[in-house]
């Protein structure tokens, strides 16, 4: 016990000296900034716009080239491992939060067993997402230390702010994770809890600093078209994207924060040696799922808020986004989406097996399976793929002969609907699996489940027909909304009615945590792999749209690396960022193992 | 170990599945490249040079068929000559145009100033046009390729060409530009890039694909010899292909060109049986 607590002690102490080291290398970079920026305002005196110059025109000599090092690859692959590692640790404090707080609440131990070995999970990760972070700033200064300069220059306070909060963080972190057997029982685990606030205040507030300055390059604010900076830091930060962006990233984090956890779950669940092991990691696998699917269900919507307020920025944008070139990278996404909902839905089906009374609703399963594929397909279906006149020509029109009437926006829309909705329903066969209702009303209660589903799932159909195939282009995305109404009206009532049709149920048997297949763990880490793949896919085409510019219409990025990869490039360098996540991920997990485990050298240690 | 394994496998195939698809299940698609300053040499311009260098602006650096185009996110320009009377009578006009050649600039510089009926920014009942102002921002045409486009869009829209090719192009600021564009660029070698760089398709179907102002190249090589190829493109107007006027294709297409570039579309061509 001694041995591992000052093992622990030495963790943190090493963590701890990175921290500085980082915060360090932060007020160097604000040393060298000012320094550039200094020569600058010479340069831009005549401009007589007080501190700011205008956005620098660069030609490629401003570009350092580093001997086979290409920049745009190096600067992509640190971005998205920090971004990777960093969704995870703003993700896993939120929902430990959330569990904690659950266990304080029902006072079963379990739950705070369980947060607890997830924080665990995220402590290692926590400083690599740290060390990454400095191998993205280091190589931006070192590759781009123009555009690095005159973000610089306008979010100064806010890097500073960053840097801080970071100190903050890692603090609240460390006394959360360290604390935590410490900090139990009555007032002091309230202590403990508002220290897991602290954490997720001040990792949030990270994430929307960041998602500031990404979405400045995007839809710049707080300058003139010269890129001259009026001094309002608030109008840089607040523009147009930024919180379509941050809805969309915290949502999505969480979901990718509860796959990894399921991962990690898995893993341990296939190397489990005992019954007891096994029945506590599926338990585990089965709440990060849980969270997975939780997040998962709203993303659709989050996404295309985002693409709409893309659109609304500039319709060239959306353009490019939705019909340019990028149209093909949207079927790619369908895929992966696709793959996710395939998986997650599939686990459920499997973890049925756990209790005794899902006999009675396996026979479902086979239809839930043909219709979220049906679904699926459609989203599939290409959407307009028009890229020049003369493949308009070619294909005679702007949508595909046979397929165009499935790829269009009401189609692909009522098939997210209707998958989200077969998702709930296969949650509600869950949940049901192993109780029995006692109510007298119980018949009339299931008639009343089937006819809500029936009617949800019509009237979606019926808006996305009739809007679709009925109406002129104008009207056609007017369904969405009350499609995605119907949706949420359908999954609230439905779990309402069912908490009141299982009140005071019956239990068919114990649930038998750990009986499940193996097969279904590989489920759980397609989840992990598909959503790790799918973000760093979706941050190219977040990079991807600015196109040939550092920062839209004020800065032009003249360097070698200006023109828009092929997917087919893109991909592989995700592919290769991610292979690179995974064994990161590989080392976290395994450390998180060793760091529990013990060995007695023989005749090492002076006896007696 | 074994169980360490068989994950570690799983995730690279699914990895690989991925990369695989995004390799080879859709159709790589090269995207343009970034816009390049073109150097103009207005003096030396013919008006239907002038012309053409407003469509291929029109279709390459001007970005207009992103939206111009028949899927409906924005209005065709077609009927420009016949419309324009009754924008500059509307109600809703909010300009200073007098005729259709200021009415065609004012579109492109001040795109608010008429919003043509169901076209506005959503939410700003016509108020507020989605169409950039193209002379700044991502598309930065300057005056004289501004001109250029209108002069085109005349054509395009039936109405008599009334743009007069401008003969003092800015000079002063546009130095620093210059000497951009002086900085030879590096000779290609790919024909089908070669093929799209210098606009050919816009005007000649090759393959199937292309327009159709000029005679179609596909299997052109069955029919022509090289010498006549390279004259063609050489000296335009040399050879007039049966059916076609003269003085339509450009005839400084060769003077852009490399030597090497020149002999590669020549080859190609040739072969094109
Ligand atoms: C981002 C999309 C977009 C791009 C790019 C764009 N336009 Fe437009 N354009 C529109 C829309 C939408 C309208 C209709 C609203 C309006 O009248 O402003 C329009 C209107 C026009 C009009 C007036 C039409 C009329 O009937 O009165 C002209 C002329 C025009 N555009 C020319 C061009 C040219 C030339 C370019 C390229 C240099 C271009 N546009 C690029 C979206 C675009
Ligand atoms: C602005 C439109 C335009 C462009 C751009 C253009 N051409 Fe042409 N081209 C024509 C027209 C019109 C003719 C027929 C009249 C003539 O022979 O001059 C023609 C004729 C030709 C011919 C002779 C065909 C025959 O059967 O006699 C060849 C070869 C040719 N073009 C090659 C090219 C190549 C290669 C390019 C690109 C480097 C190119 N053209 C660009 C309009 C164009
Ligand atoms: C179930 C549906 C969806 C899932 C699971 C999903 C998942 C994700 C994930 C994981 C990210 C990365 C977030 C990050 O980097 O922190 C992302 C980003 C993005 N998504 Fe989605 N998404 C979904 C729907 C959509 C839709 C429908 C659109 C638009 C049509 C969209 C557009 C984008 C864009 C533009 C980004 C890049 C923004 C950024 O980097 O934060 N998404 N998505």
């Amino acid at each position: 016990m001694n041995r591992s607590r000052s093992n622990k002690f030495r963790q943190a102490l090493i963590v701890l000296a990175l921290a500085v080291v980082t915060v360090a290398l932060a007020f160097l970079v604000f040393d060298q900034v000012n320094a550039i920026a200094a020569e600058q305002d010479v340069a831009a005196e005549t401009a007589a716009t007080g501190n700011y110059g205008p956005a620098p025109k660069l030609t490629a000599a401003d570009y350092p080239t580093i001997a086979g090092v290409n920049s745009r690859v190096a600067v992509w692959i640190f971005a998205q491992l920090h971004l990777w590692f960093a969704a995870f640790v703003l993700a896993v404090p939120i929902f430990v939060f959330i569990i904690e707080a659950i266990g304080m609440r029902t006072r079963d131990k379990r739950y705070d067993d369980m947060a607890y070995e997830f924080i665990k999970v995220s402590i290692t990760a926590y400083s690599l997402t740290a060390v990454l972070g400095g191998l993205l700033l280091f190589s931006l200064i070192v590759f781009y230390p123009q555009l690095f300069t005159y973000m610089a220059r306008i979010f100064k306070g806010s890097m500073f702010y960053y840097a801080l909060l970071f100190f903050v963080e890692s603090a609240a972190l460390y006394i959360y994770y360290y604390g935590w057997h410490w900090l139990q029982g009555g007032f002091k685990k309230w202590v403990h809890l508002t220290i897991g606030l602290v954490l997720n205040a001040a990792g949030t507030t990270l994430m929307l600093l960041a998602n500031a300055w990404l979405t400045f390059m995007m839809s710049p604010a707080g300058v003139d078209p010269a890129g001259v900076f009026n001094g309002d830091a608030w109008a840089a930060i607040n523009n147009f994207l930024w919180n379509p962006i941050n809805i969309h990233r915290f949502v999505a984090n969480i979901a990718y924060g509860g796959s990894i956890v399921g991962a990690y779950a898995a893993f341990k669940f296939l190397t489990a040696g005992t019954q007891q092991e096994r029945a506590h990691y599926d338990w585990m696998g089965y709440n990060a799922n849980f969270i997975a699917i939780c997040a998962l269900l709203p993303l659709p919507f989050a996404g295309y808020y985002l693409a709409a307020e893309i659109y609304a920025y500039s319709q060239q944008m959306g353009i490019t986004l939705m019909g340019g070139i990028f149209a093909w990278l949207f079927i790619i996404q369908a895929v992966l989406i696709g793959t996710l909902f395939l998986s997650a839905n599939y686990y459920l089906w499997c973890g049925m097996g756990r209790s005794d009374g899902a006999r009675r609703y396996t026979k479902y399963i086979k239809y839930l399976a043909i219709v979220l594929v049906g679904a699926f397909l459609v989203w599939f279906t290409p959407h307009t793929l028009v890229l020049t006149n003369e493949e308009l020509k070619s294909l005679g029109g702007p949508y595909h002969k046979i397929l165009g009437p499935l790829g269009i926006m009401p189609a692909k829309n009522t098939a997210v609907n209707v998958m989200i909705i077969f998702t709930a329903l296969s949650f509600m066969f869950y949940r049901r699996a192993n109780k029995t209702a006692t109510v007298s009303w119980v018949n009339a209660g299931n008639a009343i489940q089937v006819a809500l589903y029936t009617a949800g799932i019509a009237n979606i159909m019926f808006l996305g027909i009739y809007h679709g195939y009925f109406t002129n282009t104008v009207y056609k995305v007017a369904a969405s909304i009350p499609q995605v109404l119907t949706t949420l009206v359908v999954i609230a009532a439905s779990i309402t009615l069912d908490s009141f049709i299982y009140r005071r149920s019956t239990d068919v048997g114990p649930v038998h945590w750990g009986r499940i297949p193996a097969r279904a763990q590989y489920a759980l880490f397609l989840l992990a792999v598909a959503f790790t793949w799918l973000m760093g896919l979706m941050g190219y085409i977040r990079s991807g749209i600015r196109q040939h510019w550092h920062i839209v219409d004020i800065m032009r990025d003249t360097s070698p690396d200006a023109f828009t990869p092929t997917l087919g490039y893109a991909a592989n360098v995700v592919s290769v960022a991610a292979i690179l996540f995974m064994a990161m991920v590989i080392f976290v997990f395994w450390i998180a193992q060793v760091s529990t485990s013990k060995t007695l050298p023989a005749g090492y240690w002076k006896e007696g | 170990m074994r169980q360490f394994l068989s994950v570690v496998a799983f995730t690279l195939i699914t990895i690989g599945c991925f990369t695989a698809y995004s390799n080879y299940g859709i159709p790589q698609i090269e995207p343009a490249p970034p816009p390049k300053e073109e150097k103009l040499d207005l003096g030396s311009m013919t008006m239907d040079q002038f012309v053409a260098l407003g469509e291929r602006l029109f279709n390459g650096k001007g970005t207009c068929t992103l939206c111009h185009n028949s899927l409906g996110r924005a209005p065709l320009l077609d009927t420009l000559g016949d419309v324009t009377p009754g924008r500059l009578g509307d109600a809703r006009y909010e300009g200073e145009a007098g005729n259709v050649e200021e009415y065609l600039i004012e579109s492109l510089v001040e795109p608010s100033a008429f919003v043509v009926e169901g076209f506005g920014k959503k939410g700003t009942n016509d108020t507020e046009s989605p169409m950039p102002d193209v002379s700044g921002g991502g598309i930065s045409l300057s005056e004289a390729e501004i001109l250029a486009v209108v002069a085109y869009l005349q054509e395009r829209g039936g109405s008599e060409v009334t743009v007069e090719i401008p003969t003092d192009v800015g000079e002063g600021d546009e130095d620093e530009e210059e000497e951009e564009e002086l900085e030879p660029r590096e000779a290609v070698s790919d024909p089908k890039l070669l093929v799209s760089m210098f606009m050919c398709d816009a005007c000649h179907m090759i393959d199937g694909e292309g327009g159709d102002i000029g005679p179609d190249l596909s299997g052109i090589g069955a029919a022509r010899d090289r010498a006549y190829l390279r004259r063609a493109i050489l000296d335009p107007n040399a050879d007039i292909t049966e059916g076609f006027e003269p003085d339509q294709m450009p005839e400084d297409m060769a003077e852009q060109m490399y030597v090497s570039e020149l002999e590669i579309l020549v080859d190609f061509l040739a072969e094109n049986k």
